[in-house]
């Protein structure tokens, strides 16, 4: 089963400072504890909300707008995507994330591609 | 069911299998008569018509489970039936059957504690909904109808029907697990599942439009499952609350009513006909769970509970304890029926006046206005402080409810009492 866990959390801190140094670290840790359990699939980081563009199609006319879907205080800022027996195994790798602790990470199961029998 | 759910690893699944078993049972019974053992009939019928719908499923999980291996993981260690149960497998993870194995040879035949456990486990997991979770088990584990979980909730029933409809998705969507969470995880996973229990013995002690008071097999039902739970979790003292408040109700069960159904008051109860040994036994659980100094609300409402098994007769009920230990009860559950049953206490040690301005601030909640309880409760005490019109519209107000039949039995007579009705 997979799980996309969706990270919301605060901006990213300025490169090069020590707090962005010890969240590289951080990440570093989850990621290897991921990668050793063997659930890993992705895993990426976003550019902040500043870098979006919104796309919407409406009477099929595309409208873009800049910066994020919805103003809200904690931003989609990335994704990790595992492959778990369970819910409860992918909320335990939730937790493990440096983003449950400041921000929030959302678990969604992801719908099976079916394949043709 | 909860054999069904293990084997399946699916609610909907084993609800289906169920339904498919009980309808054949319907076909087939009154011509060819009624098997021996009709329970494991069914189970064999249900587990068949799992199988079934099983195999339709496996040859395309077998292809997602290859799929993500050769992506990169070692896939989920889960292709084999484990429960729970006490052992070494206790709280082994991945008690479903998804990848790959089909249903295995002679599993499952027989219902066993732990797959209730296991279910109970699954329906109050903490991913669901909290109000949900205690609808979904009362539907799965104790059968009950939907309309009578509506009824015990105090809310609509097509309100309930979407409730548990969502839930069933969400466990399959979401793939939660069947069985006895592993032991760190199980002190977290506790407090829901408690409250489970203890609801379901509330349904069983006094139905909600039932035509029966006390509905023994589901009371016996929660007795059993509290004591499998207290079992589980030694170190637990709320677990032992739990148990030891049910045995302390549950003792007076053959006190309550008459042999017409008729219901009894505690205060008119022949205490001689209390169980004293589950009493005894209800006491002695309790105390030692109250010497772990973790106090909760199921040893404060088991607390209650002895107040009234261990006074001697109705008039030496220590009435101020009693709504002490409502006033402590209020911190863990600040709801207005705990401050209802408060009224009740302050009432009986204060005189009905004081009671009565309690249960009237409460009166606006619109929980309170749907809960027949509280008009009777209201009624009585109106009755003693001389409002006897006022009583008359309280307990008119309870019959507009439909409560159960005996409680409607008891409202019918304090009516003529007061020249009413």
């Amino acid at each position: 089963m997979k799980y996309m866990l969706l990270l919301y959390g605060p901006d990213l801190p300025e490169a090069g400072t020590d707090e962005a140094r010890k969240l590289f670290e951080d990440w570093n840790v989850a990621r290897g504890a991921m990668q050793d359990a063997g659930i890993l699939i992705d895993c990426a980081a976003l550019y902040p909300v500043t870098s979006s563009t919104t796309v919407q199609v409406r009477n099929g006319e595309t409208l873009l707008t800049d910066g994020p879907a919805a103003e809200i205080k904690e931003h989609f800022g990335g994704f990790t995507l595992i492959e778990c027996a369970d819910l409860d195994e992918a909320l335990r790798w939730a937790a493990s994330l440096p983003t449950a602790r400041d921000g929030s990470v959302e678990v969604r199961p992801v719908i099976g591609v079916r394949q043709p029998a | 069911m909860a054999t069904l759910t293990r084997l399946t690893g699916d609610l909907e699944a084993a609800e289906d299998a169920v339904q498919d078993a009980c309808a054949l049972a319907v076909s087939k019974w009154p011509a060819e008569g009624v098997p021996a053992n009709p329970g494991s009939w069914l189970i064999g019928v249900a587990r068949h018509k799992a199988v079934d719908r099983m195999r339709r499923d496996i040859r395309r999980r077998e292809k997602e489970v290859a799929a993500a291996r050769e992506a990169g993981g070692p896939g989920p260690d889960a292709g084999r039936y484990r429960y729970g149960g006490p052992g070494p497998d206790l709280g082994r993870y991945g008690n479903r059957a998804p990848h790959g194995s089909g249903p295995s040879g002679d599993e499952g035949w027989e219902s066993l504690p732990d797959d209730e456990l296991g279910l109970i486990f699954l329906c109050c997991h903490p991913s669901l909904d909290p109000a949900t979770r205690v609808a979904l088990t009362l539907r799965s584990v104790c059968g009950l109808a939907t309309s009578e979980i509506a009824a015990a909730f105090l809310v609509p029933e097509p309100t309930m029907a979407q409730r548990l409809v969502r839930a069933k998705r969400k466990i399959r969507q979401a793939r939660i697990s069947f069985g006895v969470p592993r032991p760190d995880n199980l002190a977290a996973r506790l407090g829901s599942v408690l409250r489970v229990v203890y609801l379901v013995f509330t349904q069983g002690h006094m139905a909600t439009g039932g035509n029966e008071l006390v509905r023994g097999g589901l009371c016996d039902q929660a007795v059993r499952l509290a004591r499998a739970l207290a079992a589980l979790m030694p170190q637990e003292p709320e677990a032992a609350g739990l148990l030891a408040l049910l045995l302390l109700t549950d003792a007076r069960r053959g006190a309550r009513s008459r042999d017409t159904g008729d219901i009894i008051l505690l205060e008119d109860q022949d205490r001689g006909r209390w169980d004293r040994a589950m009493i005894s036994e209800g006491e002695a659980l309790l105390e030692r769970a109250l010497r772990a100094g973790r106090p909760g609300p199921y040893q404060l409402h088991a607390a209650i509970a002895a107040c009234h098994s261990c006074a001697a007769s109705a008039a030496d009920t220590d009435w101020r304890e009693i709504a002490a230990l409502y006033g402590e009860l209020i911190r863990y559950e600040p709801t207005p029926v705990v401050e209802a049953n408060r009224a009740v206490a302050v009432a009986m040690a204060e005189g009905p006046a004081a009671g009565l301005v309690i249960l009237d601030a409460l009166g606006a909640h619109p929980q309170m206005s749907r809960w027949p309880q509280y008009h009777i409760a209201r009624a009585e005490l109106l009755r003693r402080v001389g409002r006897y019109a006022e009583a008359s519209d309280s307990y008119r107000a309870a019959l507009r409810l439909e409560p159960a039949v005996p409680e409607q039995a008891f409202i019918g007579q304090r009516m003529r009492e007061l020249g009413d009705g």
